[in-house]
């Protein structure tokens, strides 16, 4: 369960950010809505403790960001929360396949080839498997950050803006594939947009103001 | 996968960026590299030739040359000593001297000095004996451990000598009678390796023979005066029938009874290091037609004068490192920039910032430790080249095959360098804000 309490962030120089309360149980899908400087990416980082917020806390599980320190964040943040951005960001100078084993390995998992092929084959990349990024299209491209974000059976998934890049065909291929890996890993999935073509498939959804 | 694997391919994945701080830094520390070859090699063969020696006696002229042309075989001789004024020098019981070792130079054979002297030059260098024994009669010659190499000579083995110390056929004394080789010395790591080694007697057998022959091919009596000029012995015209029968047969005789003879120089060491003894080089100096040298003196002002060079040699192979190690700097430093977005992705991944530190950290070291190897591995290339040029040119034997504990101290130097060219954007790597970068780049 994630859940967030009287969250709010200030920019220095400018008025603070609340964010309505909100709980999310395992499982759940939600679409998260607003126009540009709503605050939907900050609140995403925030959710992912990428940002430490102003006031209030985040908890995932039994989990409370704000108690504990740095290191035992980014460790719980490798092993928990998955991340799509709006592009992949892999590393460049490793294959598709490198980067997941090294997700892995950030992630404090064990290395498993087999299954990082078994995760490609489903988003059906897995003939990419040994090119690097750069060689890869946009839409295969979120591809292999889908499987980065669910490879550690994470129990948060989070994605800002994963279709914005996209064209038509692949922003739907990338939305069904987001969910149905999420769903596989029975994950919590958070998807930040202002993409209306992802409205529809969301029932849940959060509108910032 | 380790953080080193993960920095080497982020290193591979530059080529060109790589190909040029290996190419800077490779400079950088090859020059440093070849300097101390050279250097450690020339001062460990100068060193050993010095073999105790305590002055040089020749001719007026340079005291740096008479150092170099009779200690170490490099510059040519300064002129004769007749043994007539030399007489004092040569005696045996010479009152400070313990020893004089007489050089004649001036022939070669196929490049490698011919010096005429007696068996203390093969006792100063301790050069045992390979193979033969030595020289007895006139016209025998010993060989250095060097010359026998490289021209194939072997016991019995016989040639004529060159006039002047460089390879000419014209000049070759085609009059002369052969010398036969006696002897093969062991290598001795000093200067007889490359010398060819006879008695004095029969340098001055050769030169007679030679200005005989050459007054007969000439019109006889005519050119009496001509040859007076021409040639040091050629003035004892008529004793040359009777030098040439007592060099044949009384070689025992001390060089001081061929008064009428010359040699080139006189290798001295003395009892002991008292005032008289000091004293010698400036009287000799002052009083005779001869100059002494010290060995010592000489050498260092030699160093000092080559070392200017070296000095600017260093300054700039300096220069070279400096700049390569900036050129990681700007290179790891631009690369973050390009790649902040995958850093920043690799935070939320679960990387502490100490591992994106470390990530650059060895990208900086891989860099230059390869450049490292990559340095010697040219300063031991170019020495295979220069030892291959000194010893045509120098007949000094150089090795590039010889590691120097300083090469442990620039590979210290060289990961220092690696590591504080890399500190700078390792400390801005591990700084990275998830949020400010993941942000910025939603445009």
């Amino acid at each position: 369960m994630l859940k967030s309490i009287n969250l709010s962030f200030q920019y220095s120089g400018s008025t603070p950010i609340r964010f309505p309360d909100f709980t999310a149980e395992q499982g759940d899908q939600w679409l998260i809505l607003g126009p540009s400087g709503s605050g939907k990416t900050t609140l995403l980082h925030l959710l992912g403790g990428l940002l430490s917020p102003t006031e209030g806390n985040v908890t995932l599980g039994d989990f409370n960001y704000a108690t504990i320190s740095a290191a035992r964040l980014d460790k719980f943040r490798g092993e928990n929360i998955g991340i799509v951005f709006q592009k992949a960001h892999a590393v460049q100078s490793l294959s598709v396949m490198e980067n997941l084993l090294l997700t892995q390995q950030l992630g404090g998992k064990s290395l498993d080839k087999k299954k990082i092929m078994d995760l490609l084959e489903r988003l059906q990349i897995a003939h990419k498997a040994n090119q690097k990024p750069n060689r890869l299209s946009a839409g295969e491209q979120q591809r292999v950050a889908i499987a980065r974000a669910v490879v550690n059976q994470p129990r948060l998934i989070l994605a800002d803006e994963p279709t914005s890049a996209l064209d038509d065909k692949n922003s739907t291929e990338v939305q069904n594939l987001l969910k149905e890996s999420a769903e596989a890993v029975k994950a919590i999935l958070l998807v930040v947009t202002h993409d209306n073509r992802l409205t529809s498939a969301f029932h849940k959804q959060l509108l910032l103001k | 996968m380790s953080i080193l694997h993960l920095s080497w391919k982020n290193i591979l994945n530059k080529p060109l960026n790589l190909v040029l701080n290996l190419v800077l830094f490779a400079l950088g520390v090859g020059l440093i590299s070849l300097l101390l070859l050279v250097n450690v090699q020339l001062e460990d063969k100068f060193e050993k030739n010095f073999a105790g020696i305590d002055l040089v006696i020749g001719a007026k002229g340079s005291p740096l040359q008479l150092i170099l042309s009779s200690l170490y075989h490099l510059d040519a001789p300064t002129g004769n000593m007749p043994v007539s004024e030399a007489k004092a020098f040569l005696n045996p019981k010479h009152p400070i001297f313990k020893s004089a070792i007489p050089l004649s130079l001036g022939d070669s054979h196929r490049g490698y000095r011919i010096v005429g002297t007696n068996t203390g030059l093969i006792d100063l260098y301790e050069a045992k004996f390979a193979d033969g024994k030595l020289f007895e009669e006139n016209m025998e010659v010993v060989v250095g451990a060097t010359v026998a190499k490289n021209l194939n000579i072997k016991l019995g083995d016989e040639f004529k000598s060159s006039h002047g110390l460089i390879e000419d056929e014209n000049l070759v004394h085609e009059d002369a009678a052969p010398f036969k080789v006696v002897g093969i010395l062991e290598k001795t790591g000093s200067v007889i390796d490359q010398l060819i080694v006879t008695k004095t007697q029969s340098i001055w057998a050769v030169h007679d023979e030679h200005s005989h022959e050459a007054e007969e091919s000439t019109e006889h009596d005519h050119n009496e005066a001509e040859h007076d000029h021409d040639h040091d012995e050629a003035g004892h015209e008529h004793e040359h029938e009777h030098d040439h029968d007592e060099v044949e047969h009384s070689e025992d005789l001390p060089l001081t009874s061929y008064e009428d003879k010359s040699i080139t120089s006189l290798l001295v060491k003395f009892k002991g290091r008292n005032i008289q003894a000091l004293n010698m080089a400036r009287n000799i100096n002052e009083n005779t037609n001869f100059q002494a040298a010290t060995p010592a003196i000489e050498i260092n002002r030699l160093y000092t004068l080559l070392g200017v060079g070296e000095e600017a040699l260093k300054a700039m192979a300096l220069l070279i490192i400096f700049v390569s190690g900036l050129s990681i700097f700007i290179s790891l430093f631009s690369s973050l920039r390009e790649r902040k977005y995958e850093l920043a992705v690799m935070r939320t991944l679960g990387a502490r910032p100490g591992f994106l530190f470390q990530l650059i950290i060895f990208e900086g070291i891989i860099i230059s430790v390869l450049g490292y190897f990559c340095g010697i591995a040219l300063s031991h290339g170019s020495m295979v080249l220069l030892a291959d040029f000194l010893e045509k040119s120098y007949r000094y034997d150089f090795s590039a095959a010889i590691f120097l504990k300083e090469e442990i101290y620039i590979f210290g130097g060289s990961l220092v360098i690696g590591i504080i060219a890399a500190i700078i954007p390792a400390f801005q790597a591990s700084k990275t804000d998830i949020h400010a970068t993941l942000a910025d780049n939603k445009g």
